[in-house]
């Protein structure tokens, strides 16, 4: 079990709960986090599911991946060095505390 | 099933060998539907060898189509080797192929994308909403209630190609000449729309030197208008474009910015009348019209093919697909595929997760105006919603001769106020 704190651009927090070997996308829509669509179901081929790794976290979940993650992403609002795609980060215990912040408006 | 009605349905009963999903005559006549299924059931990755445009295979299952259509190492949309449509010759105007950025891969792909993506970016949709609304208003308020009138040209045309005109800040009083273009640049000869490929040729040269001169004025503009062709004009990624590329770009973005919505805004009218169920839950909770929008799109899926070349050997579905051969995606397909979606004939307006369909395409060339698209159509019944009980569907609608766009183009219709 680890939790994963979700704040919106307006800076509400949503903590919740997940078992581990999920992704960051699943667990938001599971959860009812707004912005978060995830239409493609995890492919990495919507870039609907945009977050910003809180700069803490970012070694450990790592950067966007090349290939379809980074390219998807170039088509993404407002993209930063910490962005990803959240369907690309797979939750494991080594991730318990994540924070991920989310963009101000995706599609 | 009876064995007349097997006997009855050609889908059922022709040999799997000589399906050809690619005829138009299956569009028009809405039959096509029964075909697909039989090749999810049988053959979901199905060889056809000979068509009216050579041999092809077609995709029709919903994680198949998403496997193709995420690879774009190994399935190119280029213009060079084949384009993004079954038909070899749509990619062409006398006899030089009509790049776009649609039919371009990445790299080169991206930086033109990113030049015009701005325009459907989230905070110039707040920008056009109002401008969306008051026009729908109009055009909504100017409608007869209890008489018939064809819903296509009076609502759908015109509202998706008033939207177009200012995307483009074309003149105003002539936009009907884009809803033309963009009926001839994915039209075939025989489709009713043009006679000829010199026809569509033409038509699309007239297209072109109409645009190079909006393009000559706004070029040396030093404050760049936010519209299409200032965007083109002053960028780095698309101002040097050559002739065919600039006729590419913009008759994508005419196509893309006006068929597709125009015949999800049919669909929307039909499928309610055809599950009034649906209507009434509308009816009773406007605050449904957010998931209906995108179960709408999928059940229309106002694009129904999209197409690939393979670059290398592949495997798909446990299928070897050859270097060189052609790939039709059939989205239409794979939004009916019983093993994504629960019961995907029916229109269910209150579906848990109704984006996940496959009518904007996924991977980098997903469609760009998705989020346009989507607000105009929520718009639209917002609006209608707060105007008339009922909109009735008086004859089956008349479709559009094309395996492409699958759309209407005449449905008669009644308000009932």
């Amino acid at each position: 079990m680890l939790h994963i704190k979700y704040v919106e651009a307006n800076g509400t927090e949503y903590l919740v709960e997940t078992d581990a070997g999920f992704n960051a996308m699943e667990v938001a829509v599971k959860n009812g986090i707004p912005g978060i669509d995830g239409d493609c179901g995890g492919a990495a081929a919507c870039a609907t599911c945009h977050v910003y790794v809180d700069p803490g976290w970012i070694e450990k979940t790592g950067k966007a991946a090349e290939g379809l993650e980074q390219s998807m992403l170039e088509f993404a609002e407002d993209v930063q060095d910490n962005s990803r795609l959240a369907c690309q980060i797979k939750l494991d215990d080594a991730l318990d505390g994540l924070v991920l912040k989310l963009p101000e408006k995706q599609h | 099933m009876s064995i007349a009605t097997l006997e009855a349905n050609p889908a059922l009963s022709v040999p799997l060998d000589k399906i050809d999903v690619s005829n138009p005559d299956l569009f028009v006549n809405d039959t096509v539907g029964d075909y697909f299924t039989r090749l999810r059931e049988e053959d979901p990755v199905h060889y056809c060898a000979e068509s009216a445009y050579g041999p092809y295979w077609s995709i029709t299952k919903y994680k198949d189509i998403m496997a193709v259509d995420t690879n774009h190492q190994v399935f190119s949309s280029e213009a060079g080797v084949g384009g993004i449509i079954i038909d070899d010759n749509n990619v062409r105007s006398e006899g030089l192929p009509l790049r776009s950025f649609i039919t371009m891969d990445p790299p080169e792909h991206d930086a033109q994308r990113k030049t015009v993506s701005p325009i459907v970016a989230p905070s110039n949709l707040m920008v056009l909403e109002k401008t969306i609304r008051e026009r729908m208003q109009n055009i909504l308020d100017r409608l007869p209630v209890g008489e018939e009138f064809d819903w296509v040209d009076n609502v759908s045309i015109e509202l998706t190609t008033q939207m177009l005109a200012t995307l483009f800040d074309f003149p105003f009083e002539e936009r009907r000449r884009l809803t033309r273009w963009s009926d001839v640049t994915t039209a075939e000869p025989g489709s009713g729309i043009i006679d000829s490929w010199e026809q569509r040729s033409k038509e699309l040269q007239e297209c072109a030197a109409s645009f190079m001169t909006l393009w000559n004025e706004r070029v040396n503009k030093k404050e760049p208008g936010n519209d299409l062709i200032s965007m083109l004009a002053h960028s780095p990624a698309t101002r040097n474009m050559p002739p065919e590329e600039f006729l590419g770009n913009i008759l994508l973005l005419i196509v893309g910015g006006n068929d597709t919505t125009r015949n999800s805004m049919t669909g929307s009218v039909l499928a309610l009348n055809r599950f009034p169920k649906e209507f009434e839950k509308l009816k009773a909770n406007h605050a449904l019209i957010d998931s209906m929008v995108p179960e709408v799109i999928r059940w229309q899926t106002p694009l129904a093919h999209m197409r690939r070349t393979a670059l290398e050997d592949h495997e798909v579905g446990g299928k070897t697909i050859r270097k060189g051969d052609k790939v039709v995606m059939w989205y239409l397909s794979g939004n009916r595929d019983e093993d994504m979606i629960e019961r995907p004939n029916e229109l269910i307006i209150d579906r848990a997760r109704p984006r996940q369909h496959l009518s904007f395409g996924f991977g980098v060339h997903r469609c760009v105006g998705n989020r346009l698209a989507e607000m105009q159509l929520k718009i639209l019944w917002e609006e209608i919603l707060a105007r008339f009980s009922h909109i009735e569907v008086l004859k089956e609608p008349e479709r559009v001769r094309s395996n492409f766009v699958r759309g209407y183009s005449y449905m008669p219709v009644r308000l009932h106020a």
